[in-house]
């Protein structure tokens, strides 16, 4: 095991340099730098004063080393300044950091039991009816356009039965938790219904096999109810896949986070991204998306270890 | 492994294949003879037309007309004739990186074998839209494009074709490493390889056949999530830029009249969702015929949806 830590730690900690130093790359590569921006905002500069400034700024170094300066800076918790909010990057990351983790923290509170309930509904009657509508919503949640899943509850919600706001945020001078859970309904159901796809799929599944096991018969003929059969048998079996999948949707929670954002406005890290990279702040972009890339490696990490607890067939080493 | 010869056979069989190839054939065949046809009935999906704008469905325009007085039924196919061509662009390309990867990696053995499958899980595993976001930024003049190239609507399509084949090849890579490494394990593939066939022979001859089936099912599967993905690039402003249709820009200008013409944001989705779900059914079915024995016993094949909220490959 502790071989096996060290070794994933290794690579986990790799992929995130690399990823951290391709990132950094591509700044050099986004239209406008900072001193081009300078340069449109004043006009009386010359080109002999963007020599100096770049100089003074360390943009005439090699790429190399200019990492390596920012990578420095960074470990030490100093992230710079956002061009667009005229702010250090910390105070703006801290916010937009606790909007997304209610959102998606919420929405995953509701798909989690609901896909363990659906999908044990569906697992106890495969072939039914009611299986088959559950594999439908399943099969629409991989396919559907995420942006216009969420359009259409506007369109639905807002637009025509205007029973919940379109988007933002609450604002006013009391703020209750009626407002928050007003203002959360829509974008929690889009991503709710949208994570529920892989997780369903995957808890039928794992609930299918286990159900088959003799050790199922064995509780069901000694008289456990169905609920203490699946609760307490079968889940426990299918834990380890339902654990591995919830690390990998790490990734896909964040992409559909931010586009669930950018459509209700909520002041998340998604949409942050979003206006940084459009607002050509490449240093703000550059670490939040470098968070969200860590933030998910690190649960996929996380995730491998728990598999290797949680299931000993696979633990090597 | 010769799965080939009744694989047409039993995908007959299958009862959601055909209604889903028949949708996307239909589909193909209205984006390709649609906008001629429409013009030929004088709707225009191009010109803007301030004085007719958001027009609701009547005579001479079946579905009324968006926020600029364009024609938005042939607008739609318009639109359809971008996003599938880039879906299907940017699947073969993926495709075509994750088989060549796929073979490297399981001809070359370790160490360079596990380095490309440790790779191509990491890929898998990064927060797609986040990274696609900056690079969809990156200025193609600093890469050495010259201007007129660099604002094209060509440029637009190519840059999602790479961007989405870069992070959709590990799927493919997997399949096809996996298939590539049991063709090579069997008696008369060692026999070959032991009489002193090249490398590239034994690719051509014996394991690029066997894995005609894994790579179509990928392939179709990727289809759907291109076409999703570019959408969702679209949507943002990153990916098809206006005055260039798509169904996923479509929807960016649907989103600001919404209050006036929500029937505007219906169809450009509807059209994603119907081609995504044809994609992913048939890709199912093809699954299936080409393996019998997984669909019986089918447990985890988990989706591929990394634009939504999906994740294993």
């Amino acid at each position: 095991m502790g071989t096996y830590l060290l070794r994933r730690g290794l690579e986990t900690a790799t992929s995130i340099l690399v990823v951290a130093f391709l990132l950094f790359a591509l700044l050099d590569l986004m239209p406008g730098d900072p001193i081009d921006l300078m340069l449109a905002a004043d006009p009386r500069l010359t080109s002999a004063d963007a020599a100096r400034l770049r100089a003074l700024h360390g943009l005439d170094r090699p790429l190399v080393d200019r990492f390596l300066a920012w990578l420095g800076a960074a470990l030490a918790g100093e992230l710079g300044y956002s061009r667009l909010f005229a702010l250090p990057v910390t105070e703006i990351l801290l916010p937009r950091l606790l909007a997304t983790l209610a959102l998606v923290g919420t929405s995953l509170a509701i798909a989690l039991p609901l896909s363990v309930l659906l999908g044990a509904v569906a697992a106890l009657r495969p072939g039914t009816r009611l299986d088959r509508a559950i594999n439908l919503l399943a099969f629409l949640a991989f396919s559907v356009p995420s942006f216009w899943l969420a359009l259409i509850l506007i369109v639905v919600f807002a637009v025509l039965l205007g029973w919940l706001p379109a988007g933002g945020e609450p604002v006013g001078p009391v703020v209750g938790l009626a407002d928050w859970v007003r203002h959360l309904a829509l974008p929690v159901t889009t991503l709710t219904l949208l994570g529920l796809g892989p997780l369903l799929r995957f808890v039928r599944a794992g609930l299918l096999e286990a159900l088959r096991e003799p050790c199922i018969r064995m509780a069901r003929a000694k008289g456990a109810s169905t609920a203490r059969v699946v609760l307490r048998h079968a889940l426990p079996q299918a834990a380890p896949a339902l654990v591995t999948i919830l690390a990998l949707q790490t990734g896909g929670l964040l992409s559909g986070a931010l586009v669930v954002e950018t459509v209700f406005a909520w002041p998340g890290m998604g949409r942050l991204i979003l206006e940084a990279i459009q607002g050509n702040d490449y240093n703000l972009a550059l670490v939040a998306v470098l968070l969200g890339t860590v933030a998910t490696l690190l649960s996929n990490l996380a995730a491998d270890l728990a598999h290797a607890r949680l299931d000993p067939r696979i633990r090597p080493g | 492994m010769r799965a080939a010869p009744t694989l047409g056979a039993r995908l007959a069989r299958t009862t959601s294949a055909r209604p889903a190839a028949l949708l996307l054939a239909a589909l193909a065949l209205a984006v390709t003879l649609g906008p001629p046809i429409g013009r030929g009935f004088g709707l225009d999906g191009e010109g803007i037309d301030l004085l007719h704008r958001l027009q609701p469905p009547g005579w001479g325009r079946p579905l009324g007309t968006d926020e600029l007085g364009r024609d938005l039924f042939v607008r739609l196919l318009e639109g359809g004739r971008v996003s599938l061509a880039v879906g299907l662009l940017g699947a073969l390309l993926a495709a075509l990186a994750g088989t060549l990867i796929g073979l490297l990696a399981a001809f070359a053995r370790a160490p360079l074998d596990g380095l490309l499958m440790r790779v191509a899980d990491i890929v898998l595993a990064l927060p797609l839209l986040p990274l696609l976001v900056v690079l969809a930024a990156v200025d193609p003049q600093e890469i050495g494009l010259d201007a007129e190239l660099a604002s094209s609507a060509v440029l637009d399509v190519a840059r999602i074709v790479v961007l989405v084949a870069a992070f959709g090849w590990p799927t493919t890579a997997r399949l096809v490493r996996a298939g590539a490494l049991a063709i090579l394990a069997a008696e008369h593939v060692r026999a070959a390889r032991a009489l002193g066939a090249a490398p590239l022979r034994v690719a051509l001859r014996h394991v690029l056949p066997g894995l005609a089936a894994p790579i179509t099912v990928a392939t179709t599967l990727a289809l759907g999530q291109v076409i999703l993905g570019e959408s969702v690039l679209s949507f943002l402003g990153l990916g098809i830029r206006p005055p260039t249709p798509s169904w996923g820009n479509m929807l960016t200008n649907a989103q600001e009249t919404l209050w006036q013409a929500p029937l505007l944001a219906l169809w450009p989705g509807l059209l994603i969702l119907a081609t995504v779900t044809a994609c992913n059914l048939l890709g199912d079915a093809l699954a299936d015929a080409a393996d019998p024995r997984a669909a019986a016993g089918r447990t985890a094949r988990g989706g591929p949806s990394r634009w939504n909220c999906g994740g294993a490959g």
